[in-house]
């Protein structure tokens, strides 16, 4: 990482509660393991709880993983748009 | 359905070491399918499928992580105005319109030719598609970097340049990656032909990046960040057919999401540090090992198909782990050249910086 990161201010809060989140979400589905299978793969209109849990871990989870990379130094290239 | 209703029943108990192969699976899928686009579907099937996963849960479940991946990965590469999410969107509707039509061809073969046919179709269209498109993308970047000309901008092909000059009043659209106005008589096919193939090898970006760099003059780095759009939208669409049938294992697909998910961040920043030519390398690469490896299939089908003398079942055995093997080894050496290139750019970066800093001190 240059230097311009390590003075630029991490986004440590952010991180922190976006992973706090998302560990809570994939804590409940480890946890409740029987009760989604039960209901999630009943085909139809129960269609559309996978499909949504998808979009909610890729929201919090995508979010996390990002702020993870930026919180451990890693960021894009600073020259616009790459090469 | 009373199969698509065992099949579900079937999904699998999920342990500690189960959750950390998946997440790792997922991690170098996400890292490839950052970087060019696509790719981890053909590791991550059989992968499943290796733990005792059905097949066709399998790749529900697979579809089902690979949308919401894709989601955020172009989201993070339209950031680095990588993406043309016009581009993506008609290319993955026409998309999704080949993956039913494909998906009715495997159906055919497999009523008519049973699992070995079907298994012998999807060997020999891979070969044939990764020999003749992977071949042409490894040749091209090995080129480019034999001509040292990987630091001057990407040249448009002819075949792209003559399509662009196609003018079909009615039909033409400005897609701002090309900088041009194309026709939809050509997008809509190529789309289809994507379509196909993914819903025959599981890998559409192998036919869809090389054709929006080739045929439609997309430079690369866009092509294979638009190519995320179109995994995104045939993803959707894909996940919602299959969730329709209860076939999707919600667990699975989930717990490869997590290691794809810092894979892909990682996959899109590293665009930004390497030069168009490192894309087509690292899905040449990809592409001609994977080449290998269905290759080897090959004989087993033709010999469960008895249109060869039948091998014995060791030999059978060998074959498919070897096969297997190959396939993790073709998802890791992408990764590999991702991570290289990365790092390689990131330490470039950071000795420019520092000379220009102390430049600034000393001038």
């Amino acid at each position: 990482m240059g230097s311009s990161t390590a003075n630029k201010k991490k986004p440590y809060i952010k991180a922190l509660l976006f992973g706090v989140v998302s560990v809570a979400i994939y804590a409940v589905l480890l946890t409740r393991q029987e009760d989604i299978n039960a209901n999630f793969a009943r085909g139809g209109a129960y269609a559309l709880l996978p499909i949504a849990t998808a979009f909610l871990f890729s929201i919090v989870h995508g979010n996390f993983t990002g702020l993870f990379w930026s919180v451990m130094g890693i960021e894009a290239s600073k020259k616009k748009g790459g090469h | 359905m009373h199969d698509i209703v065992k099949e579900a029943a079937n999904f699998i108990n999920l342990d500690t070491m189960t959750i950390l192969y998946l997440f790792g699976v997922g991690f170098v899928g996400g890292l490839v399918s950052g970087f060019i686009g696509s790719g981890g579907a053909f590791v991550l099937t059989p992968a499943m499928m290796s733990l005792g996963v059905p097949a066709l849960v399998a790749v529900a479940s697979n579809m089902c992580h690979k949308f919401p991946k894709a989601l955020i990965g172009a989201m993070k590469r339209a950031k680095y105005g990588q993406v043309d999410v016009k581009l993506g969107i008609v290319l993955g509707i026409s998309a999704e319109a080949g993956v039913l039509f494909g998906a009715q061809i495997q159906e055919n073969i497999k009523k008519a030719y049973g699992d070995a046919g079907s298994n012998l179709y999807v060997s020999v269209a891979f070969v044939v598609i990764l020999a003749v498109v992977g071949g042409f993308v490894m040749m091209d970047a090995l080129k480019t970097y034999r001509a040292g000309t990987q630091h001057e901008e990407e040249k448009t092909s002819k075949l792209a340049l003559w399509v662009q000059s196609i003018q079909i009043p009615g039909t033409m659209v400005y897609f701002k990656s090309m900088n041009a106005k194309i026709s939809v008589l050509f997008t809509i096919p190529l789309g289809f032909a994507t379509g196909i193939l993914a819903a025959t090898i599981a890998v559409g970006g192998f036919i869809g990046v090389p054709s929006m760099i080739y045929v439609m003059g997309v430079p690369s780095m866009m092509a294979s960040a638009t190519e995320l759009v179109i995994a995104f939208v045939m993803g959707l669409g894909g996940s919602f057919k299959y969730a329709m049938h209860g076939l999707v294992d919600i667990r699975l697909a989930m717990i490869i999401l997590c290691g794809s998910l810092f894979g892909i961040q990682l996959g899109a920043m590293g665009t930004t540090y390497v030069k168009p030519f490192v894309i087509k390398l690292v899905m040449g690469v990809i592409m001609m090992i994977v080449l290998v490896s269905r290759g080897l299939m090959i004989p087993v089908y033709l010999s469960q198909l008895s249109l060869i003398t039948p091998l014995a079942d060791p030999t059978m055995k060998a074959l498919k782990n070897v096969s297997f093997a190959i396939m993790g080894i073709a998802l890791v050496t992408g990764a590999g050249i991702v991570l290289h290139a990365m790092w390689k750019g990131r330490r470039e970066e950071r000795l420019s910086l520092a000379s220009a800093k102390e430049g600034l001190i000393h001038g």
